[in-house]
């Protein structure tokens, strides 16, 4: 019944979509966790979750909201490019009302319940070609946008008053990280849903950092696990009719663990 | 041979406050020049003057002849020591390299003439034994030692340190001041130094300007650190005194912070 499966078409597609969404989410989590962002991403996510509900309610394409969410509350922290605490209260203060507004959207919403289950919990066996074709144009545009700024963007994370010495543009930066973390969440979501968007942006990035000080070789690690929860979740889903998200943020906290445990190369 | 910095009328106001005018300055090539004075006269914002971060509010100043935002490319800059998170990925290494090429766009790989160039710098602050070491667990001291290096990295015309040796022991401040004496006895490259206390630096400065609450000076230690003088400057009775080579000053409206013997740590 496994190997029947692997055969499916869906399956492929799935596996296609999980690869490339693991890819920029292992990416760009080495950013997130360096600039100590964590809780950005959940905000981006959930609110971008109030974009897809909002779609619902005015009878368009869902991924279309959660997408114009994510870019609005990314561009808002990053404009705002507050630092720590006060990040902090901030990020808290916008993501409890943006949830508010969204429970108000899915009870306002009469369609079929199982679009905003997937958009909570993820729906990756249900990608389309079509969907799996705008999951790779994001992903790239993301890839491409990561790959252009990767020097200042390390500087500005790691050593700002350096960077902001040096030229490097802290705020044009700040913007252009929480833009790029936007989309990738709107693809993330997709895959893993919104409550578990952390376990592809957050944990593989955190396990990669505990096994090398290279930064190079993290951002390699850190995709290389997001790749491997990914596929790992979606082929244990198949096989044990779990939920895929489930396996994936196993998975991926089990190697956070392992990586905890070792020693640092 | 034309001054490596010259600052003709500088004034600097906030709101209705205004913290120095006419303040003008040439620093030469090999000069040591120490800023000193009170926390909010505004020594942190000329550094931010000269990296054309800061617009003066009057006055006009060139940087190796350039408007400072043209000349940044050659300053490097030393800051004061904060704590990296344990668990950064970043090498030693990879702190001094961000020195040399992390303001430019792009992934970039580094060639041989690079890597020789950071290879040389690390050597130069003595940082070969932990250069592959993860930034977070290394000490205050050492992590400073670095950070001249990735100063020195892309061969400064001009050195600017705020307030480099804050919480750092005795031995890593004689290290530190020893290792930008060098570069600008065997370089030429003229030091501006920040900071609090003027007696780890005294043996090696060649001009104090002290900045008063409202007011400034320009001199040699001997000119400018003298109870006449900072009395002037104050409009209060201050006293200077010499105590074992070092110099005490007593009296200052926030006697606790100025420069003062019992600040370390």
């Amino acid at each position: 019944m496994f190997t029947d499966l692997l055969a499916q078409h869906f399956v492929h597609t799935a596996l296609l979509a999980g690869a490339v969404v693991a890819v920029v989410s292992g990416a760009i989590g080495i950013f997130v966790v360096t600039r100590g962002a964590s809780f950005a991403v959940h905000a981006i996510s959930e609110l971008g979750f109030t974009g897809a509900a909002g779609a619902l309610v005015l009878g368009i394409d869902p991924v279309i909201g959660m997408i114009s969410g994510s870019l609005v509350v990314g561009l808002v922290l990053g404009l705002l490019s507050l630092r720590g605490r006060e990040r902090d209260s901030a990020i808290g203060a916008v993501l409890a009302f943006g949830l508010g507004i969204g429970v108000l959207f899915l009870s306002l919403y009469r369609g079929y319940a199982t679009q905003a289950t997937n958009l909570l919990f993820g729906s990756i066996v249900g990608v389309s070609s079509r969907q799996l074709f705008e999951l790779t144009i994001v992903a790239l545009i993301v890839t491409a946008g990561l790959a252009a700024c990767y020097r200042p963007l390390l500087f500005s994370s790691v050593d700002p008053e350096v960077a902001a010495a040096r030229g490097v543009p802290l705020r044009a930066l700040s913007v252009a990280i929480f833009l790029l973390l936007a989309l990738t969440t709107a693809e993330a979501i997709q895959v893993v849903g919104v409550l578990l968007v952390l376990t592809l942006v957050i944990t593989p990035a955190a396990a990669a950092q505990r096994l090398t000080a290279r930064p190079g070789l993290a951002l390699a690690l850190s995709i290389l696990v997001a790749l491997v929860a990914t596929e790992g979740g979606i082929l244990l889903s198949l096989a044990q009719s779990w939920p895929t998200s489930f396996f994936i943020s196993a998975i991926s906290f089990a190697i956070y663990i392992a990586a905890r445990v070792f020693k640092r190369s | 041979m034309s001054a490596v910095v010259s600052a003709e009328g500088l004034a600097l106001r906030f709101d209705e406050r205004i913290l120095w005018e006419g303040l003008s300055l040439e620093l030469q090539r090999g000069e040591f020049l120490a800023v000193l004075g009170p926390n909010g006269t505004g020594k942190t914002s000329l550094l931010r003057i000269l990296l054309g971060l800061l617009e003066p509010s009057a006055g006009r100043v060139l940087v190796n002849g350039k408007p400072p935002r043209e000349g940044r490319e050659q300053v490097g800059y030393v800051p004061q020591q904060r704590a990296f998170d344990r668990d950064l990925a970043l090498r030693a290494r990879d702190l001094v390299r961000l020195g040399l090429d992390g303001h430019r766009w792009g992934v970039g790989r580094l060639d041989g003439a690079e890597r020789a160039r950071i290879d040389r710098a690390l050597e130069s602050v003595g940082a070969r034994d932990y250069a592959d070491a993860p930034i977070g667990r290394l000490s205050g001291g050492e992590q400073q030692r670095l950070r001249v290096a990735q100063a020195l990295v892309s061969d400064p015309a001009l050195i600017l340190a705020d307030e480099p040796l804050l919480s750092l022991d005795l031995a890593y401040q004689l290290a530190i001041t020893g290792l930008l004496d060098e570069r600008r006895r065997t370089a030429g490259t003229p030091v501006v130094f920040v900071t609090h206390d003027i007696n780890p630096v005294l043996g090696m400065v060649d001009r104090v300007l002290y900045l008063a609450p409202g007011d400034w000076a320009i001199g040699t230690p001997d000119e400018v650190l003298t109870s006449e003088t900072l009395s002037h400057l104050y409009g209060t009775d201050v006293d200077v005194l010499r105590v074992r080579g070092r110099v005490v000053v007593v009296g200052t409206p926030d006697d606790q912070h100025v420069h003062h013997v019992d600040y370390e740590h």
